[in-house]
């Protein structure tokens, strides 16, 4: 602890805060290390990582790059990685720092996977990996349980959810083409929908139940010629 | 060369489940299931026990289902000894890790100089709206392969009369789903101590026969 704490006061005497790529690297090897799961789970190791122990950035701006990180491709860990070593050491430090949180993964897993390689073979291993599978079945339906409450919202989703699942199951249809489509379907579900409501926050109080009532209805039209 | 040409369909593979698998670890399961289909790399059962292995590992899952194909599909080429093979899995391995992180880190290099106008885009938002249900969806339908896979015993659902209802399974599913959402305490434990204990069980009533 004290050694930490006097790398620090050094690192705030010589004014810049910059740390090495090296720091960069080893600070998010720790983080990967040490959160098992990913997602929120990690929350708690990457506040004590990089705002309690070092400094480098904000709970507030923690909270920033998960929100974000939710909404661009990726694992929210890298993201974070990224984000936190752009901001301490450019577009540089952003890829060292997603390279370190990535490392401990690399290791344990070749390890285990070359393991399993050389065992696999085995009856009890074999009677042990058929088990895992069913639990693996009951952990995937869990995460299907928790993301579909944020994700079926109303009956547009509904309707996405249902017609992407079903074409997955039994047509293999390519995840890619079926992710792009429900972008573009969002966007033009309620990109407009937004812009419906500005418009009615421009026109003010005058005109405000029937459009409101109008505004609650269009999605669900929209869904049916999307459906068809 | 055929080395260079796997390698380089291994990057191509993962850069594209990088650049469209969002919402969390589990979102790369339907384009690791594609991937399989696609290539024959691994099956429907090896991605169950990969799945397995993420969950029960540190590291984000999604970066240790990368490292763990890349692994097993780089050390299926043809060595010559456990050697030769370990040193091609292990680049292999390396290849799909940074094929997957190469879109997401370039998008957030980007997007990091836009942060607030990103944040709050009303398009950002409304696509958001459509990726959720899809990504949920896809989820859900790698769910269902891996359950015929390993509670049904059958590769498709195209297959379903040649499945069988093991009762080993259903009942281990039964518990497990239980003791994972509704039993106080126990349903706060780490996916470790599931993982762990089913195997212990799978052991016990030989469930690999």
């Amino acid at each position: 602890m004290s050694t930490n704490e006097n790398i620090q006061a050094e690192r705030a005497g010589t004014a810049s805060k910059k740390p090495s790529l090296g720091e960069l690297f080893w600070a998010f090897t720790k983080v990967g290390a040490m959160t098992f799961g990913g997602g929120y789970a990690m929350l708690p190791i990457i506040t004590r990582e990089l705002c309690e122990k070092r400094d480098w950035v904000t709970e507030a701006e923690i909270m920033d790059y998960f929100a974000i990180g939710q909404c661009t491709p990726g694992v929210i860990a890298v993201n974070t990685a990224t984000f936190t070593g752009r901001k301490m050491r450019g577009n540089v430090g952003g890829i060292v720092a997603s390279l370190g949180i990535v490392f401990p993964s690399l290791v344990i897993i070749t390890i285990i996977a070359s393991l399993i390689r050389n065992f696999a073979s085995l009856q009890p291993v074999q009677d042990a990996l058929a088990g895992i599978r069913v639990c693996v079945c009951v952990l995937i339906l869990n995460a299907v349980i928790k993301m579909w409450k944020s994700a079926v919202v109303d009956i547009p989703s509904l309707i996405m959810f249902i017609l992407i699942f079903l074409a997955s199951v039994f047509f293999n249809a390519s995840p890619i083409l079926m992710v792009v489509a429900a972008g573009v379907c969002g966007v033009l579900l309620k990109a407009r929908e937004t812009e419906s409501t500005a418009a009615k926050a421009e026109a003010g109080q005058t005109a405000s139940k029937a459009q409101a009532e109008s505004n609650v209805t269009k999605p669900e039209n929209k869904s049916g010629k999307e459906a068809d | 060369m055929t080395e260079l040409a796997l390698y380089a369909r291994l990057y191509w593979e993962f850069f594209k489940t990088g650049l469209f698998a969002i919402g969390g670890g589990m979102a790369t399961v339907p384009f690791l299931q594609d991937i399989a289909q696609k290539t024959g790399w691994y099956t429907s059962a090896d991605l169950a026990n990969m799945i397995a292995v993420s969950e029960s590992t540190p590291g984000p899952i999604g970066i240790n289902m990368a490292t763990y194909v890349g692994y097993t599909t780089g050390s299926t080429l043809a060595g010559s000894t456990p050697f030769i093979d370990a040193l091609l899995g292990i680049v292999g391995a390396i290849i799909a890790t940074i094929g997957l992180i190469t879109a997401p880190v370039v998008i957030i290099l980007i997007v990091a100089k836009f942060l607030e106008q990103f944040r709050d885009n009303k398009y950002v938002n409304a696509a958001m709206y459509g990726l959720r249900a899809a990504s949920v969806a896809l989820i859900a339908a790698a769910g269902v392969s891996i359950i015929l896979i390993s509670i049904f015993r059958i590769q498709n659902i195209s297959d379903w009369r040649s499945a069988v209802i093991d009762v080993r399974c259903f009942i281990l599913a039964a518990v497990v789903f239980v003791a994972t959402r509704y039993i106080p305490k126990v349903k706060k434990w780490h996916p470790i101590v599931f993982i762990l204990l089913s195997a212990v069980i799978g052991i016990i009533f030989h469930m690999g026969t």
